[in-house]
């Protein structure tokens, strides 16, 4: 387990090096000075120039500008942005708290409808549930999400107005910042409303999250469908068979654990994909999320924002990713330590 | 494991289910005593003497603060407000207010008022602006648009304080638009208790953003660029208003706010798209007013070709002003023929619009050396007013009509609004698609704010336009109380707009609003910002 938990603490880091070359190397592709594009100040003097510019070692080569910029990341200054003239990170913590509240729910919601819908198409593999299972998982897959979001908000909002189709609550409720998960919050509050604030929380997260899931939520289906087609192809199934087990006895018992297994892999892979869409869905449904403010920024050719979202967004996706092999590497032994078998 | 799953499944439905199929009697009461006003931007400060645009007004004037007068929403005429009445000389030149004595501040989180209203309170707010050397003046920028264009600086002489509730202004000469000015959106009465306060905590700048006024509601919360929150001001002296909060919800995006409006997620919103579709909603109401205002198509008159007036002209002779009404307003405007609209006195109805002529706009191009064309660039304004519904469109119409003599046009968009309003005060466009709504009937507050050279300076004269010959006229205008010679005078300033073009007049608009049919209440008005005073939900 050590060498697992080293080796997967080792990619991070080369991981995060690129990652902040990547964005260091940004400052100077985009247009403009390269100080400002690193810091943000825009309206500076320049006599605060000359100070940012000692404190980035402008004067110093390449290498130590690089890690003075890597030593200011650490400290969390991301410079300010070029529109709001606000510390990146405050903006960042404001709004990646929604979006990490939208695209897990939807990751649960997704996993918890596609892989027993996977299952139930691999059971009745070749037969009608199958058939029908597997075109509407090419559907679901198929739709863009511009699209699915927009008629989402068209049937359900407009037309039925059942749900809501902006926003992360309605603005007549005041919860306090604590956590930034707005059910959480709520939950935290004092408000006399608060019941009233968590259905309306619940209501607007609905739609965002039908239409953030949907497509993973299909991918899944067709993992969890071949994974479980694979167990079902093995020796100790046929041998459970042989012994005089009941199908569902199989299934439950032995089959469905070690599928799920197999899809878990593959779900840190998923969420990077998850994310993207949910960036498109927040700028839909005007969630205060980091994707909707990362695309916003890139409207406004606010070059540091776009800097400092990439590099937070990718690290939340990469954490994500590697929780989900901690995970992984928990429920299998076989990935965790060689010894524990053959791969 | 997975048994459990699908148990989880269940209850994760079951509790959606429950959660969004309920209703609390207790919560119901907030929603039904709240409105949600969808705007259409954010405003640029909490105090609209330092910002006169359409948007900081709406969101401040008529909420937060008072006037000493105002004007009535009806026929435009001027009634008390925190004067309860007020007196001219004969000559016009000395004018005596007489405060009401039961007029609160806000008392909010971050203030506690401990006297009423005073004359201190009024000398304070005018004084921050007129005297350059008070202690406030510099807080904020120093500019104060809406009253340096209209030239007070110079026309008051003195402000004095007669008794705590008496103030007395003494002016410079004769001014008939005096009055109008002073019951503009922009003339609002601060605290100076507030302001003494600040100073002692050395947060003298918090005075335009955390704002503290007399008006039916008080400043709640501020979330930059996505909401403003407002409660009742509980000492309102003309009666507390029904509503628990206002909120406004700024969603810049037209369909987004049509969105909101029809989810149920907004009670009004600001310039509706698709009125049909609304007229046609049992539950939705669409009004309209006639208001005082201008979209225009400008020039800056110090960067070439567009210094010289001939190009200019030209151009005013290229442009379809018909095809861009029935596109972009939808013909639910008129056409401009000048920069006053018909409804205002001063309109003079000799004055035509240009005709609509590529041979005689290629004939003055080429007079002005430009026979080939050119490239310009046009910036259309990214935001929905009034008066430009939709600048984009308007500058793609614009774009073909102007590549028929010849002239390439980039068009420029894309900017935030603050943003683009920085960006063209410091002059750094060729041409653009603006307009102005007016702050009071006067039609002198279209002449001085839109095209005199003391607002070249301010920043509002976005042409950059100064001709002595037409700021004598407008002066000129102002010296008299005489409504027929003023009209002579305002009619010569009009065709010297023609002649010299700084800017194309292309329409007057109608103001748009949609409601739901629970919100009862006047909001929309022909002058300035709305008002939610008084307005009731049920």
């Amino acid at each position: 387990m050590l060498i697992f938990t080293l080796r997967r603490f080792n990619l991070f880091i080369f991981t995060m090096l690129l990652l902040t070359i990547l964005s260091f190397s940004l400052s100077f592709l985009f247009p403009g000075e390269q100080l400002i594009n690193l810091t943000g100040q825009i309206d500076a003097s320049p006599e605060q120039l000359a100070i940012l510019a000692d404190e980035y070692q402008q004067q110093s080569g390449l290498l130590s500008q690089y890690f003075s910029y890597l030593n200011h990341l650490f400290h969390g200054e991301m410079g300010y942005s070029m529109t709001s003239n606000l510390p990146i990170a405050t903006e960042v913590l404001n709004r990646l708290p929604a979006t990490i509240e939208l695209t897990c729910v939807a990751l649960l919601v997704a996993m918890f409808f596609g892989l027993p819908v996977g299952f139930c198409a691999a059971i009745y593999h070749r037969k009608l549930p199958d058939n029908l299972i597997l075109t509407i998982a090419m559907v679901g897959y198929s739709i863009p999400v511009f699209w699915l979001g927009l008629l989402a908000i068209l049937v359900f909002s407009i037309q039925l107005g059942w749900l809501p189709s902006a926003g992360q609550i309605s603005l007549l409720f005041e919860i306090e910042h604590v956590t930034g998960l707005q059910l959480i919050d709520i939950l935290l509050s004092d408000s006399p409303y608060k019941w009233q604030a968590f259905q309306d929380a619940t209501r607007h997260l609905i739609l965002p999250v039908i239409v953030v899931a949907l497509a993973p939520a299909t991918i899944f289906m067709r993992l969890a469908r071949s994974a479980m087609l694979e167990v079902l192809d093995t020796h100790y199934i046929k041998a459970a068979n042989a012994k005089g087990l009941t199908f569902s006895q199989i299934i439950y018992r032995h089959a469905m654990r070690n599928a799920v297994i197999k899809v878990i892999r593959d779900v840190g892979l998923q969420f990077a994909n998850l994310v993207t869409i949910a960036m498109v869905t927040e700028v839909i449904f005007s969630w205060p999320g980091i994707g909707r403010w990362l695309i916003e920024s890139i409207y406004q050719r606010d070059y540091t924002a776009i800097q400092g979202g990439l590099i937070v967004l990718s690290t939340f996706i990469f954490i994500v990713h590697i929780i989900i092999d901690f995970v992984y590497a928990a429920l299998n032994p076989l990935a965790r330590e060689p010894r524990n078998g053959k791969r | 494991m997975a048994y459990s799953t699908l148990t989880n499944y269940k209850l994760l439905t079951l509790l959606i289910l429950v959660l969004s199929g309920c209703d609390s009697n207790e919560a119901l009461s907030l929603s039904k005593k709240s409105i949600i006003y969808c705007s259409e931007g954010a405003p640029e400060s909490f105090n609209p003497q330092t910002e006169s645009s359409g948007t900081t007004i709406d969101a401040t004037s008529n909420q937060l603060y008072n006037r000493l007068i105002e004007f009535d929403p009806t026929d435009n005429s001027i009634i008390p407000a925190i004067a309860k009445s007020w007196h001219v000389t004969r000559d016009g030149k000395m004018i005596t207010f007489y405060l009401r004595k039961d007029i609160q501040f806000h008392q909010t989180s971050y203030f506690n008022p401990t006297r009423a209203l005073n004359a201190d309170d009024v000398l304070f707010s005018f004084n921050r602006m007129f005297d350059s050397s008070h202690d406030y003046h510099l807080i904020s920028g120093g500019k104060y648009p809406f009253f340096q264009n209209a030239q007070l600086v110079n026309l008051i002489e003195s402000i004095e304080k007669i008794n705590e509730h008496t103030v007395r202004f003494q002016l410079t000469h004769s001014d008939s638009s005096f009055l109008a000015n002073i019951g503009g959106d922009s003339a609002v009465i601060l605290s100076k208790e507030y302001a003494d306060e600040l100073i002692e905590l050395n947060a003298m700048q918090e005075i335009d953003m955390l704002p503290i006024g007399t008006g039916p509601f008080k400043f709640k919360q501020y979330s930059s660029g996505a909401f403003i929150r407002y409660e009742p001001h509980s000492d309102y002296w003309r009666g507390k208003s029904e509503l628990k909060q206002l909120v406004f919800d700024i969603t810049p995006r037209d369909t987004g706010r049509l969105t909101k409006l029809l989810a149920g997620e907004c009670d009004v919103i600001a310039y509706p798209i698709a009125h049909k579709k609304i007229e046609q909603h049992p539950n939705l109401t669409l009004e309209s007013v006639t208001s005082f205002n201008v979209g225009y198509f400008g020039f800056n008159t110090s960067k070439p070709p567009f210094n010289n007036p001939l190009v200019r002209k030209a151009l005013s002779y290229a442009i379809n002003k018909q095809a861009i009404l029935e596109t972009v307003y939808t013909g639910q405007a008129e056409i401009a023929n000048g920069l006053i609209p018909t409804s205002s006195w001063a309109y003079d109805s000799t004055i035509t619009s240009q005709e609509y002529s590529i041979a005689k706009a290629q004939e003055l191009l080429a007079q002005a050396g430009y026979s080939n064309g050119f490239v310009m660039d046009l910036w259309a304004m990214p935001v929905q007013r009034a008066y430009n519904p939709d600048a984009v469109t308007m500058a793609k119409l614009i774009q073909a009509d102007l590549l028929k003599i010849g002239i390439e046009v980039n068009v420029v968009s894309g900017y935030e609004w603050s943003t683009f309003l920085r960006k063209i005060s410091d002059g750094e466009h060729q041409s653009v698609l603006l307009g102005w709504s007016a702050d009071h009937p006067d039609p002198d507050n279209f002449f001085s704010t839109l095209l005199s050279c003391s607002s070249a300076i301010t920043g509002s004269n976005r042409t950059f336009w100064c001709n002595k010959e037409f700021d004598q006229l407008i002066q000129k205008a102002l010296q008299t109380n005489n409504i027929n010679k003023r009209k002579v005078y305002y009619s010569k300033a009009l065709k010297l707009i023609n002649e010299e073009v700084p800017l194309i007049p292309i329409a007057h608009s109608k103001r748009y609003q949609a409601r739901a049919n629970n919100i009862n209440g006047t909001l929309l008005r022909a002058i300035g910002g709305i008002d939610f005073n008084g307005v009731t939900k049920n």
